[in-house]
């Protein structure tokens, strides 16, 4: 078969607003992840006994079920149970937040109790009160070690986005599916969407690579 | 009483069943250099990270500079500050500096201004010979260069007492000798100091005090050129000649 440029050419437009929406998703979801994450990673290393089970049940639950489970579940049946609509952009952008912030949250633990407990030691035998110590001392060490990680996880979280196309998000993969509806050119619309994503994901990893090369591991 | 920087009254400790240490009883006046040695698991390193409540006793109390250890968090913390302690392992902060090392402390436990606390950390790196070395991160000091940075920083929040938890033991031979001169200098000055080690020939010259501790007790507790040179009992003769 010939590939047919002028069906990539002609498809461009609609999947610019795609990825700008797959960004958007992306961007706004990780945020919010992170700040989830990081007070659900808090809460597994340094919370009492009844914040480290609230976290844990968080987590196991996200990581336990598929991301189109949780999506689904947020789309179509909370509005039934607690009688809220909820648009698909948010029930996307909420499914985002709710899912990496489970991953995040055992990369934030993770990082966190890996810093060497002489530290800690060190900053208490000053006299400091634990949250500089937190703040100052074992977080920024920990934050380094969390670089890697959170990039896979962003990684991760931008693909995930995909599967938004089932609640009928105009994102990448659904612009590229609406296109290849109407003119069946399957090959070139697929590589064309699959280029979009390496690309986003291509500029993802490099920032991550001037990032850590930024900062002295520790 | 009042010149008492440290007493113990009583104390136990225990890790789980184990008895760490057995109601101990201990006062340490102001200026004294006391030597703590004995095998290990005696309980020395313990009785050192009770006396700033890095371990929480389990009976008795030990009084600081007039402040009961079981006190509540900022009370402590005021403690803490009066008993700089030096860790085996050094433990600076990988991300900073020497320099911002040394000034962490005065900065946020003594609210010092920046410019101050720099000050102040240079004055001291100079002190411990490392005036040059300030702009170095840990990692690209030598051991005992990094266990000097980390005296400097006990120093700089101004302690009253100082609490050694065997300094020189991380470090190789020929290192150990500049660690142990800026304690000597230390200790001339005039500063309160408690020192688990090893290192007997420094119990010697720079101790007013020597403390031999086994199973959790004080067995021996004296002079340490009489009790180096005349054990008054079996288990230290038999410690010392390990150890020498």
């Amino acid at each position: 078969m010939d590939f047919e440029w002028s069906a990539v050419v002609d498809a461009l437009p609609s999947l610019f607003k795609g990825a700008k929406l797959t960004l958007f998703i992306a961007t706004v979801g990780l945020m919010g992840g992170v700040v989830v994450g990081g007070l659900a990673g808090l809460m597994r290393a340094f919370g009492n006994r009844f914040m480290n089970a609230v976290a844990l049940i968080y987590i196991e639950l996200i990581r336990g079920t598929p991301i189109m489970v949780q999506v689904m579940f947020i789309y179509f049946a909370l509005p039934l149970l607690m009688n809220i609509r909820v648009n698909p952009l948010t029930a996307a952008i909420v499914s985002i937040v709710i899912n990496s912030g489970a991953y995040i949250a055992e990369i934030v633990r993770g990082a966190l109790l890996s810093v060497n407990k002489g530290l800690r030691e060190a900053g208490i035998a000053l006299g400091l009160p634990s949250w500089k110590i937190l703040l100052f001392i074992i977080g920024p060490v920990a934050f380094r070690r969390m670089i890697p990680p959170l990039g896979n996880q962003c990684i991760i979280s931008l693909k995930d986005t995909s599967l938004f196309i089932v609640i009928g998000v105009g994102e990448l993969t659904r612009q590229g599916q609406e296109i290849m509806a109407s003119n069946f050119r399957a090959v070139e619309i697929w590589a064309a969407v699959a280029v979009f994503y390496l690309f986003l994901t291509g500029t993802l990893t490099l920032i991550l690579r001037v990032v850590e090369k930024r900062m002295r591991m520790l | 009483m009042i010149d008492n920087i440290v007493e113990f009254w009583n104390v136990t400790k225990k890790f789980g069943p184990v008895v760490v240490l057995d109601k101990m009883c201990l006062q340490i006046r102001k200026g004294e250099i006391v030597v703590l040695i004995g095998p290990s698991g005696s309980g020395k390193s313990t009785l050192l990270r009770c006396i700033n409540a890095l371990e929480m006793i389990d009976d008795g109390d030990i009084i600081v500079n007039g402040i009961n250890t079981q006190d509540g968090g900022s009370r402590v913390r005021a403690l803490r500050r009066e008993a700089g302690m030096v860790f085996q392992q050094f433990n600076l902060f990988p991300q900073m500096t020497a320099l911002e090392n040394v000034a962490f402390g005065p900065r946020h436990v003594r609210s010092m201004p920046k410019r101050d606390s720099y000050a102040l950390a240079t004055e001291l790196l100079t002190k411990v010979g490392l005036g040059d070395r300030g702009h170095h991160y840990p990692s690209e000091l030598s051991g005992g260069q990094q266990q000097r940075v980390a005296i400097a920083r006990a120093l700089a929040v101004k302690p009253k007492l100082m609490l050694f938890d065997e300094p020189t033991s991380a470090l190789d031979p020929e290192l150990r000798h500049e660690v142990l001169q800026v304690m000597q200098e230390l200790a001339e000055e005039g500063m309160s100091m408690i020192v688990v080690t090893h290192e007997i020939s420094f119990a010697r010259k720079v101790g007013t005090r020597l403390i031999f501790m086994e199973g959790g007790k004080i067995v021996s507790d004296g002079e340490p050129i009489r009790l180096l040179d005349h054990p008054d009992n079996p288990r230290l003769r038999e410690f010392l000649q390990h150890v020498h």
